[in-house]
């Protein structure tokens, strides 16, 4: 099979000096967003530390414009040749087009994929199943079972994670996007339990995210949860942690790994 | 000048910004007119064979690349399904005749169930390179190269496969005769192995050439 990979999120919100300008953010649990910094910059370090791919994910809860989004989008093209996830606010086909034709490769739906089903068929039809990646946010409720949450973690949905994830196998997603609200931001782990769930149940690749605080919980995600990918934002962002000794610490655990050559 | 063949299907954005990156000079052709002022050629692609092959018919592209191509012998990249769109005939979705440039079939990735490989397959693979290939000099030996694909080119020559990978059968990764060269993984978005490889499509001279 393909390498497992290891993919920074990054996290955009318009910043709260200038409207017209998105920044970079890290969240915890959805909340206590603080922004950081520039993300053309920071993906720019993240290429030359040999990431696998990068996400980017608008997670303002008011500027929802894909507009914006696609005109970092573009200048990322630029100076970034590796592949690159865009997400946030997308809702329709055009949204797909706009994004794929700024230098996206794969576009993640998320409140849209609940609301409007149908739309991963539609984008997988026109584009390819490969660039339909669904985002799957889940939090675990007080009866212990385990919820979907929309609108930036806002909404509780009726459906379980799993056979979510299943559903939009079935409507034509080409990955699935997986993060634990409750970890996100945590640092104590990925939800090895939900990843494992969904990896075993989907025949189709799966990126898991939320919690990851040190290079071991990325191995178990790996190896124990058998997600394809990994994700994190906060890890990479939040601290001087050195990916390429984050990368080889994984790679000794045992999981095949690109090593930066 | 390198000319990117816009036919209206792909990711032209990052090829084109590849190539700027690396210092050459670069246009999109949307006429196929345009072509006869480039000295290298490229063609993308990704999505579906059947469109491929109807879009560059609609648009006019067959016979100005037969003549850039065949007739005046100018470089060609062929990238992903920019790849497939090369061979006699496609598999996917039916049957349908390409350009015919290589002698071979594009068919589907079958890797054996209880290897439970998925297909599409999506990721960085090492892939097997011949020695020799000046398109692949200054590569570290089987370097990682991202491939996104469920179908492939099966050469009925084997002297045109000068790259292979494994997943579950050997799969062809790349393909030179000539002026054509092609890969099925994207160089625009291998980082430095991929510039690396775009770097020495630029400066290549095929052999063809050469004797002409």
């Amino acid at each position: 099979m393909s390498k497992r990979r290891l993919i920074p999120k990054l996290q955009l919100k318009t910043s709260s000096f200038d409207p017209q300008r998105m920044v970079l953010v890290i969240t915890r649990q959805f909340d206590d967003v603080i922004e950081i910094g520039d993300a053309v910059s920071q993906a720019k370090i993240y290429q030359d530390q040999g990431a696998d791919e990068l996400i980017f994910v608008n997670i303002d809860r008011v500027d929802k414009s894909v507009q914006k989004l696609a005109k970092i989008i573009a200048k990322v093209s630029e100076e970034i040749f590796m592949p690159v996830t865009v997400g946030g606010g997308v809702t329709s086909e055009a949204d797909f087009r706009l994004l794929l034709s700024n230098g996206a490769d794969k576009i993640s739906i998320n409140t849209a994929a609940v609301s409007d089903p149908g739309l991963m068929a539609r984008a997988s039809d026109k584009f390819g199943a490969q660039c339909v990646v669904v985002g799957i946010d889940y939090k675990k409720e007080i009866d212990g079972t385990f919820r979907v949450y929309i609108n930036n973690g806002r909404t509780r949905t009726d459906l379980d994670p799993v056979a979510w994830a299943v559903k939009c196998e079935g409507y034509g997603a080409g990955e699935i996007l997986l993060t634990s609200i409750d970890n996100d931001g945590m640092k104590n782990g990925l939800n090895i339990d939900i990843t494992r769930a969904v990896t075993s149940a989907v025949s189709i690749p799966v990126i898991t995210s939320g919690g990851c605080g040190l290079a071991n919980h990325f191995s178990e995600g790996y190896l124990k949860g058998q997600a394809d990918a990994v994700s994190a934002g906060s890890f990479f962002a939040h601290r001087d942690q050195n990916f390429m000794q984050t990368r080889s610490q994984i790679k000794n655990s045992g999981v095949n790994i690109r090593v930066y050559n | 000048m390198i000319g990117i063949v816009d036919y209206g299907m792909g990711n032209l954005l990052s090829v084109f910004s590849a190539f700027e990156y690396l210092g050459a000079d670069v246009m999109i052709c949307k006429d196929p007119k345009q072509l006869a002022e480039a000295d290298r050629i490229v063609i993308p692609g990704v999505g579906a064979f059947k469109d491929c092959i109807g879009r560059l018919h609609s648009e006019n592209f067959v016979d100005t690349l037969n003549n850039e191509v065949l007739i005046k012998k100018k470089p060609v990249l062929g990238i992903c399904l920019g790849m497939q769109v090369m061979a006699g005939r496609s598999f996917e979705g039916g049957e349908f005749k390409g350009l015919g440039w290589i002698d071979a079939d594009v068919v589907k990735l079958h890797p054996a169930e209880a290897e439970q490989l998925k297909v599409p397959n999506i990721g960085w693979n090492e892939i097997d390179c011949v020695p020799g290939i000046p398109l692949f000099a200054g590569l570290p030996p089987r370097p990682d190269l991202y491939l996104v694909h469920s179908y492939y080119m099966k050469c009925n020559d084997p002297r045109d496969i000068v790259a292979t990978y494994t997943y579950g059968h050997q799969v062809t990764a790349a393909v030179l005769k000539q002026n054509i060269f092609a890969t099925q993984f994207h160089p625009e978005k291998s980082q430095d192995n991929g510039l690396q490889i775009l770097q020495n499509f630029i400066k290549w001279t095929p052999e063809c050439q050469k004797e002409g």
